[in-house]
């Protein structure tokens, strides 16, 4: 960006840029998109505290540990972990430009996060199928809630992953699907970030009471 | 099988032809004016073929000016809506008294208070002032647009669609009758079954998106746009106060939206968070959206105090007194504003200590208010105050806020809370803090920014009647509710037993009435504006002889609002161009490149309305339909690549050209 005016005199304040001065494509778009991750952890931050809240409101029904498989649990977190490692790989197969295996690793994340919400529903169907149901208490309200809530979010982050993957396949790594990728990659972490906020105080806690 | 009443059920939910009010004359009387004139409105745009038109030009624009000003559109309009309420109210209140039932049953009065007071904040402050800022601010930090313009045209609909969502209710089914907070156990499922607390959640929620989109769009505009040279504490107030508040609505709209998904669960999966068994608790309900609802009130007041700041400078013909001390006030009250939601529920019974760290609180945030009441007062100090109709409305919201504000720190001792809780003297205090700051400050910003919208003044006389109007008419209306207030008469009553109350309100009924006056004279003038645009013309871009960067520009502004990005050198960028010889540059104009129209927007709010009417009639194949549409468009949208253009050099030549014309024609006479 050049400031100067050909037929200034020295010293006199410039008022104006001559050239375009042109705010790059989406040089917003990383700023904007870490302020909704911001609100969209608020959303969670409520969700926590309503657990916090309710969560030991049992209403003479089942409680954490006649519920909770913690097994299972590790499983699944594993599984999330994972996925973010892989993702992490797909980001650094981007960085060399290596489209092919990119894709594959946005692929093994697809599936890792598939594998999550396999078992995450498998989990949920056997808890509603004992009677556990969200109805049943406030702590089942906001336990479903909040884990339910979390499990959504990866569910559109599949869906996202999956147009990102045929968004790359027809027009290539071009300067907007690297910015798509990076902000998937950030929501794809906050998750994972937010998960390990549930098996803590959910899940571990929730076995100690 | 099927039956037919099965069948019915699927396609209709529970909308069956009961659901339209047709035993209320007094709504199928509004429907008959709403549906008339909204003929007339649709014949006329047809006949004169401007459909076209407005959906090239407007709908699909995202341009932050245009859409600036259709949220100022959107919010006159509603205010006609919320403010037939409060007249229905007024009226009501003062003529049922001995033994009269007035002529509201208490079915539609229920819903009028929470119509009115859901319509003022949401679909009438927030439009305005989300107006303001979309139109304004870029302009003042020498920007072309804002930084996601789609989301920009985007937020606007998602806000017109929750607005539509309310008006629907009038005419299909009915609205909540719970207050404007629908409080639970009381808009649970058991106590309100019908559609009213749907239609609450459902207009909410679409137009809470289209506000938290609007909150990162400008905080990143301000962030990342600003022009060269503009460092944070050069920004002119009014952006500073636009940004503190778009870090409060992305910092509390989510709370509001968690705890409206809270509610609707309960409502319709049959959770308990906030029901009675179960281990449910609606005090919860009352926390959470107080969290929300206390920054919103300073959501409102922000860009009004910043709106107060530029006008104030600008007719004392001064620099602001005291710019450092204001930028810290505002952002002392952004976080405080946090720390102090307890104070609506004093009476929830939290005990002492919470209650006087609440109050406590409460009370401190009078200390960067007060601050900013006299950094106003020293500006004017010695200046050579010209009072023009912006300046007149800063004076009356100076003395009627300062009362607003000392009726406030009266309610922040928990004591005096337990007493005036609930009733008209806390309706009377934020009535007071609401017009005296918020509404005069966007009258004051209406007539000060009017002609760079459009290039000509607005009618000092009717804007004078308007004035006057709207400031005797608010004290006629609300004082006497302070003091029936302190005589301990509780909100939302419908009847009264005692005659000798009925006095105080009948004279808050004239108020009433006069500010009626004041909105029509409003809008007259806007119309005698628009048919005087010869006369009340400007050409200089100019007509204030103001001090920031907007001024600098032509109005209305072109399309890319600056030919050449300005560089700044000191807080008011445009007194100091001013003072120091800045010479418009006549040549060397390039291409600029701009962010192109999209329908896409208009689309996914049209369809988050059906989807949400489909969930509040229970008709699921309208929703899951529009929700699977949703993601279509949304998911399709993302495959366009190509979303900008080049406006070509000769037609900024030839832009600028005119102004330069004009600007000489303007000078010779």
């Amino acid at each position: 960006m050049t400031v100067a005016m050909g037929s200034m005199k020295a010293g006199e304040p410039v008022f104006y840029v001559v050239d375009e001065h042109e705010h790059p494509e989406g040089s917003s778009t990383m700023l904007g998109f870490w302020i909704y991750l911001m609100s969209d952890c608020l959303i969670f931050a409520i969700l926590f505290a309503v657990y916090g809240v309710l969560g030991a409101k049992y209403a003479a029904g089942p409680a954490p540990k006649d519920l909770f498989d913690l097994s299972l649990v590790a499983v699944n977190t594993s599984f999330l972990l994972l996925s973010s490692l892989t993702y992490g790989f797909a980001m650094l197969s981007m960085q060399q430009n290596r489209v092919g295996a990119m894709q594959a690793w946005l692929a093994i994340t697809g599936l890792f996060g598939l594998a999550f919400l396999g078992i995450e529903l498998t989990e949920f169907a056997h808890m509603i199928h004992e009677g556990a149901t969200p109805q049943r208490s406030a702590f089942l309200s906001s336990f479903f809630t909040l884990v339910g809530t979390h499990g959504l979010h990866v569910t559109f982050g599949l869906i996202w992953l999956v147009t990102l993957m045929v968004q790359v396949k027809t027009y290539g790594l071009i300067e907007a699907n690297r910015r798509r990728l990076v902000c998937l990659s950030m929501f794809w972490h906050f998750l994972d970030v937010i998960w390990i906020g549930v098996f803590t105080f959910v899940y571990l806690m929730g076995m100690l009471r | 099988m099927f039956d037919t009443a099965d069948l019915t059920k699927l396609i209709f939910g529970r909308l069956t032809l009961e659901s339209l009010p047709l035993h209320e004359p007094i709504i199928v009387g509004t429907f008959a004016m709403v549906a008339l004139g909204g003929l007339a409105l649709f014949g006329a745009i047809t006949y004169f073929r401007l459909w076209g038109y407005l959906w090239r030009e407007w709908f699909t624009t995202v341009d932050h000016k245009r859409i600036g000003i259709m949220y100022m559109v959107l919010g006159i309009v509603m205010l006609l809506r919320g403010f037939a309420d409060a007249l229905m109210m007024r009226l009501q209140q003062a003529i049922a008294f001995n033994g009269s039932e007035g002529y509201l049953n208490s079915h539609h009065y229920d819903q009028v208070f929470t119509a009115h007071g859901v319509i003022m904040i949401f679909f009438v402050a927030m439009p305005l002032v989300t107006g303001l800022m979309n139109y304004v601010v870029p302009l003042q930090i020498g920007a072309r647009d804002v930084s996601f313009p789609f989301l920009n045209n985007f937020s606007f609909w998602m806000t017109t669609a929750g607005a539509v969502l309310v008006m629907c209710s009038l005419f299909v089914g009915e609205f909540a009758r719970t207050g404007w907070l629908a409080y639970p156990p009381l808009s649970n499922l058991s106590y309100s079954p019908d559609v009213g607390v749907d239609y609450y959640i459902w207009a909410l929620q679409v137009a809470g998106v289209g506000t938290l989109l609007s909150g990162v769009n400008l905080i990143c505009t301000i962030v990342k746009m600003r022009a060269p040279g503009m460092t944070m504490m050069k920004m002119p107030v009014f952006t500073w106060t636009s940004l503190c508040t778009n870090v409060l609505i992305v910092a509390s709209f989510p709370v509001l939206t968690a705890v409206l998904a809270l509610l609707s669960l309960d409502r319709y999966v049959g959770t308990n968070f906030f029901t009675n068994d179960f281990g449910g608790d609606p005090m919860m309900y009352v926390n959470l959206i107080w969290i929300w609802g206390h920054p919103e009130v300073y959501i409102l007041i922000l860009p009004a105090f910043g709106i107060f700041s530029e006008v104030t400078s600008t007719f004392s013909g001064k620099r602001l007194f005291g710019y450092t001390s204001m930028v810290y006030a505002t952002v002392v009250i952004t976080i405080l504003s946090y720390l102090v939601w307890l104070h609506h529920f004093f009476t929830m019974g939290s005990g002492a200590s919470v209650n006087s760290f609440f109050g406590i609180t409460t009370m401190i945030i009078s200390i960067p208010t007060g601050a900013k009441m006299f950094n106003w007062l020293f500006t004017m100090y010695r200046g050579r105050i010209r009072f023009e109709l912006p300046m007149m409305w800063t004076v009356a919201f100076m003395l009627t806020f300062v009362i607003g504000g000392m009726t406030g720190v009266l309610l922040a001792v928990p004591p005096a809370d337990f007493v005036l809780h609930n009733s008209l003297f806390l309706v009377a205090h934020f009535h007071n803090v609401i017009i005296g700051g918020v509404l005069f400050g966007l009258f004051a910003g209406i007539a000060y920014w009017f002609p760079k919208a459009f290039g000509f003044k607005l009618d000092v006389f009717w804007g004078k009647m308007s004035f006057w109007f709207w400031t005797v008419g608010f004290y006629f209306a609300f004082m006497p509710l302070y003091v029936l207030g302190l005589m301990g008469v509780t909100r939302r009553l419908r009847t009264f037993d005692d005659p000798s109350l009925q006095i105080w309100f009948v004279i808050a009924g004239i108020g009433a009435f006069l500010i009626l006056l004041g909105i029509a004279s409003f809008l007259i003038q806007i119309a005698v504006s628009i048919l005087r645009r010869e006369q009340l013309a400007d050409v200089s871009g100019d007509p204030w002889d103001a001090r920031t960067l907007e001024w600098a520009t032509s109005s209305p502004p072109p399309a890319y609002n600056f030919a050449f990005t300005p560089v700044v050198h000191d807080n008011d960028a445009w007194w100091d161009m001013k003072r120091r010889g800045y010479v418009r540059p006549l040549a060397g104009f390039k291409a600029i490149h701009m962010p192109s129209n999209t329908g896409t927007g208009v689309i996914l709010a049209g369809l988050s309305t059906t989807m949400a009417f489909g969930l509040i009639w229970y008709m699921w194949w309208m929703a899951a339909g529009s929700f699977v549409a949703l993601l279509a468009v949304a998911i399709g949208h993302t495959f366009n690549y190509h979303r900008s253009f080049h406006i070509p050099a000769d037609e900024v030549v030839s832009v600028e050209r005119a102004r330069t014309e004009l600007l000489a024609a303007g000078a010779k006479s």
